[in-house]
């Protein structure tokens, strides 16, 4: 019961989050803006002048800026369709009476843990070694030449990688969200008459359409700034063809020192991220009511 | 030592006026129970007194003394929550002992107080356990043992039965009746349950949309209904109303009849009617009659009556049993 | 239909569950074995999957080397250093706004959230700087700060939750036995937060474990902690591929552990509420 004391004393201990928060919000994002209007090279002599939107007009009308635009959507689009795509039958199958149910339930939350540099090198090496991985020798058992997954096919190698670091989260969500089913109305359905690719289609698809959608926008947030697993496997390459928005800037800020340029293409990542938090944020907050 | 007034306290959350205006004096000692319908403001009214909520205007006097701003630790109560509300991480005893531990009492005399607490309730086997692993009834002792042993001038009870199934329900009705009686403290009891209230109270207070519509013994609000809230509100089944012509005839706007008060016959003198529905109960006998124009009437008869649905009857009140209440529903007495 | 077929149900979901379960375990389990096999074994083609030279040679080497020890302790201190801080900062904050809600309460939550929503990448650049200028790239406490501030937002989310669901009558009874705020707080509210601190905490020290994106642009050598350690085996020279195997068991064990007792939390935590 809050008295006039009560809510100053509230105030108070709130006040340091508030303000720490606020000044990790603002501080780097008001420099980012200044910096993004400079030309501002560490390497360059002439730093520091003013050129206005010019850096914008630079970096989004750079070819690598698209082809990262393009990887980005990729990558993103790709692992958000596969972790639910094979979340739903994993968590489906999860629900089911298995024996062992909380040791595979171990086994299927494991990569979510680990972390991401040591998922990116052991499918890197171990596994998608084009001479000595595992892949390559199960692909020479059936005949097929080995693919060379960082050479051939980058982008895919990489989508992999992370797809099998968020699959967890995913199957976890929707496995929480099925055990939340009312199982009275699933045998109301029953009752009624439908077999089970009905109850799926009628019943349980829409009572996960809401947690699906949060395992879309949470993924997506967290996936557009795909980073360690890059940084370690391709740095990018070969060419542009692994390089996402999050590791452009970086290379930009950190290989090339462009702090201008790198400055604008980080506005542009934070206001992409900006669309996605809006309409979690909705969600989020519907809930709170709740 | 026990003795609670209220002098026009209300209470508003916003611009809701929960309680408008109550006035109520509560003898020491007695037991008065707090009866409405979901939303009457009871619960709120309770919870004024107990000092967990601050009043928007009026005084509370304890004992003469007015505690509008003394915090509820301060003004002597106990309260037994709904819920039960026991520390989860605590004994038994370490439950019932807190209240006497934040007073500073010395360690010695806390143990033969929570001691003779649980004896009186039976908990003395349970003492070192914890809440999960007791019963529902068992956890409502706790509950009611933490109160006790800080022997304050007054008990306040929040639905405290509500959680417990029918026939413990009835068994704990008596165990703190008996309780209270044995300890001669003031208790404050709330509940939407009119046999709960009827069967422990000395005198209760029916609320509604958070006026007090009337305070008397049970007694008197059986036989002398001040308005038709209260007299359709106690009594079960509820009391037969009648409006119209049939009213007019003894001179009001709406009459009232309780079923227990409806004398039947095959024929003759009174309202005519059709039987609905008839429940026989070896007991009792419940007849619910169409009786066309007057609507609906209920009836109970004491012991078997072999009648059928679709059998006629006719229905005539006990004369000096009729309530009598003007347009704007305030009973007329004669 | 449904009860009869019990039987074969449990089997073809038992055996999907573990062929499933297996295969996504599966790279991990072989990291394992590859790190118990000797250098040449472990790329040796074709590879043996467990009649091989069983070895702990590789654990032996990778535990003597200083510098993996010297990182492993920096990934305790910064994991544990951030999220202890963070505690410190985001426990009065919850207290505040689960029991002293106001009508802003809703709304400071919410902004709250969207700081962990924006993308670190947005704001490298202005960090490096700031770092740099301040001494603090590649120093433990410059790594401690910024991994605070990331998972802040969480800390506060999930210890503003577990505040909530403390049934508010069992403080109301604290209060009518005679605690003041303070004593309500030791006795009461407390011990039944337990709980829900230690899985908070416990989310918070895996995240900020895990973290790779500030501890690889903001630390090299002195600061770096295991994220960093390991990616140094990235380059092509040296085939470490059974030391790398053993390095990145020891990585990454203690997490798993962790991990599997705080499913619930990972939910709770990283949803943001928005799924039961």
């Amino acid at each position: 019961m809050a008295t006039k004391q009560t809510q100053l004393l509230a105030r108070t201990l709130l006040s340091p989050a508030v303000v720490l928060l606020l000044v990790w919000m603002i501080v780097p994002l008001a420099l980012t803006i200044y910096f993004s209007t400079l030309h501002y090279n560490l390497l360059d002599g002439d730093s520091g002048q003013f050129v206005g939107l010019d850096n914008f007009r630079y970096f989004l009308t750079d070819p690598a800026f698209l082809a990262s635009l393009q990887n980005t959507l990729v990558l993103v689009g790709s692992v958000l369709g596969l972790t639910i795509l094979l979340g739903i039958p994993l968590a489906l199958l999860l629900d089911q009476p298995v024996i062992g149910r909380s040791i595979v339930r171990l086994m299927v939350i494991a990569p979510f843990f680990v972390m991401p540099t040591v998922s990116a090198l052991v499918w890197k090496n171990l596994l998608m070694h084009p001479v000595s991985g595992l892949f390559a020798w199960i692909a020479k058992l059936f005949g097929l030449i080995p693919i060379d997954w960082f050479n051939d096919a980058p982008l895919f190698a990489i989508i992999l990688i992370v797809t099998w670091q968020w699959l967890p989260f995913a199957t976890l969500i929707l496995l929480t969200a099925l055990q939340s089913l009312d199982e009275e109305q699933k045998e109301a359905a029953e009752m009624d008459g439908a077999r089970a690719t009905s109850t799926f289609i009628y019943i349980t698809l829409p009572h996960l359409a809401r947690p699906i959608t949060v395992v879309i926008l949470i993924e997506t947030i967290f996936l557009l700034t795909v980073f360690a697993e890059i940084f370690v496997t391709t740095g990018g390459g070969p060419g542009l063809q692994t390089t996402n928005i999050a590791f452009l800037i970086y290379s930009q800020a950190l290989i090339q020192y462009d702090i201008g340029s790198a400055s604008a293409g980080g506005l542009v990542a934070v206001i992409i991220a900006n669309i996605v938090a809006f309409f979690l944020v909705r969600i989020v907050g519907r809930n709170l009511e709740a | 030592m026990g003795q609670i007034t209220l002098q026009n306290v209300q209470k508003a959350f916003g611009p809701v006026h929960i309680i408008k205006g109550a006035n109520l004096d509560i003898a020491d000692g007695s037991f008065v129970v707090f009866v409405g319908p979901s939303g009457c403001g009871k619960t709120t009214l309770l919870r004024l007194i107990a000092g967990l909520e601050d009043v928007t205007d009026g005084r509370i006097l304890i004992d003469g003394k007015n505690v509008v701003n003394v915090p509820p630790a301060k003004r002597g109560l106990s309260m037994v929550f709904q819920s039960y509300a026991l520390y989860p991480h605590m004994s038994v005893r370490g439950n019932i002992a807190f209240g006497l531990k934040m007073a500073g009492l010395p360690r010695a005399e806390i143990n033969r107080k929570v001691e003779a607490a649980a004896a009186t309730l039976n908990l003395t086997p349970y003492l070192e356990r914890k809440p999960r692993e007791l019963s529902g009834g068992q956890r409502q002792r706790v509950a009611i043992g933490r109160a006790i042993v800080r022997e304050p001038k007054a008990f306040l009870f929040d639905e405290p039965l509500s959680n417990l199934d029918a026939a413990l329900r009835v068994q704990m009705r008596l165990e703190v009746t008996r309780l209270q009686k044995q300890l001669a403290t003031t208790a404050i009891y709330v509940t939407h349950d009119q046999v709960e209230a009827m069967t422990m109270a000395d005198k209760i207070v029916v609320l509604n949309a958070g006026r007090i519509e009337q305070y008397g013994t049970p007694l008197e609000l059986y036989e002398k209904p001040a308005n038709l809230f209260v007299a359709g509100f106690i009594g079960s089944p509820r009391m037969n109303f009648v409006n119209g012509e049939a009213a007019a005839k003894y001179g009001a706007a709406t009459i009232g009849v309780r079923p227990e008060h409806l004398r039947t016959a095959r024929e003759g003198e009174g309202w005519p009617g059709k039987i609905a529905v008839a429940e026989h109960l070896g007991s009792d006998t419940f007849l619910y009659v169409d009786a066309g124009a007057l609507g609906t009437l209920t009836v109970r008869h004491v012991g078997e009556l072999s009648l059928s649905p679709g059998d006629a009857i006719v229905l005539s009140p006990d004369p000096s049993r009729i309530h009598r209440f003007d347009k704007d529903g305030q009973a007329l007495r004669s | 239909m449904a009860r009869m077929a019990t039987n074969r149900r449990v089997a073809i979901s038992t055996i999907g569950a573990w062929l499933a379960g297996f295969l996504i375990f599966f790279p991990i389990l072989w990291m394992v074995l590859a790190s118990l096999k000797t250098e040449l074994e472990a790329f040796a083609i074709p590879p043996s999957f467990l009649f091989f030279h069983w070895t702990l040679e590789n654990y032996v080497t990778v535990q003597e080397r200083s510098d993996y020890i010297h990182h492993a302790l920096n990934s305790i201190i910064i994991a544990g250093g951030s999220t202890l801080i963070a505690l410190l900062i985001a426990i009065p904050a919850a207290w505040s706004m689960a029991f002293s809600p106001t009508k802003r309460t809703k709304d400071v939550l919410l902004w709250m959230l969207s700081t962990k929503m924006m993308p670190p990448v947005g704001v490298l650049v202005p960090i490096y700087l700031i770092w740099r200028d301040f001494g603090l790239l590649d120093s433990l406490t410059g790594l401690i700060i910024i991994l605070c501030l990331g998972n802040l937002p969480i800390v506060i989310w999930m210890l503003f939750t577990y505040f909530k669901e403390i049934p508010r009558d069992i403080l109301e009874a604290a209060r009518m036995d005679g605690a003041t705020v303070g004593r309500e707080l030791v006795y009461v509210l407390t011990p039944m937060a337990v709980p829900g601190l230690a899985s908070t905490l416990l989310l918070n020290l895996i995240l900020a474990w895990n973290e790779a994106f500030w501890t690889l642009n903001l630390s090299t050598l002195n600061a770096a902690p295991l994220t960093v350690f390991i990616a140094s085996y990235s380059s092509p020279e040296g085939l470490f591929w059974a030391k790398l195997s053993a390095a990145s068991t020891l990585a990454i064990a203690p997490i798993l552990v962790l991990g599997w007792f705080s499913q619930r939390q990972l939910v709770r935590g990283l949803t943001f509420g928005a799924v039961k």
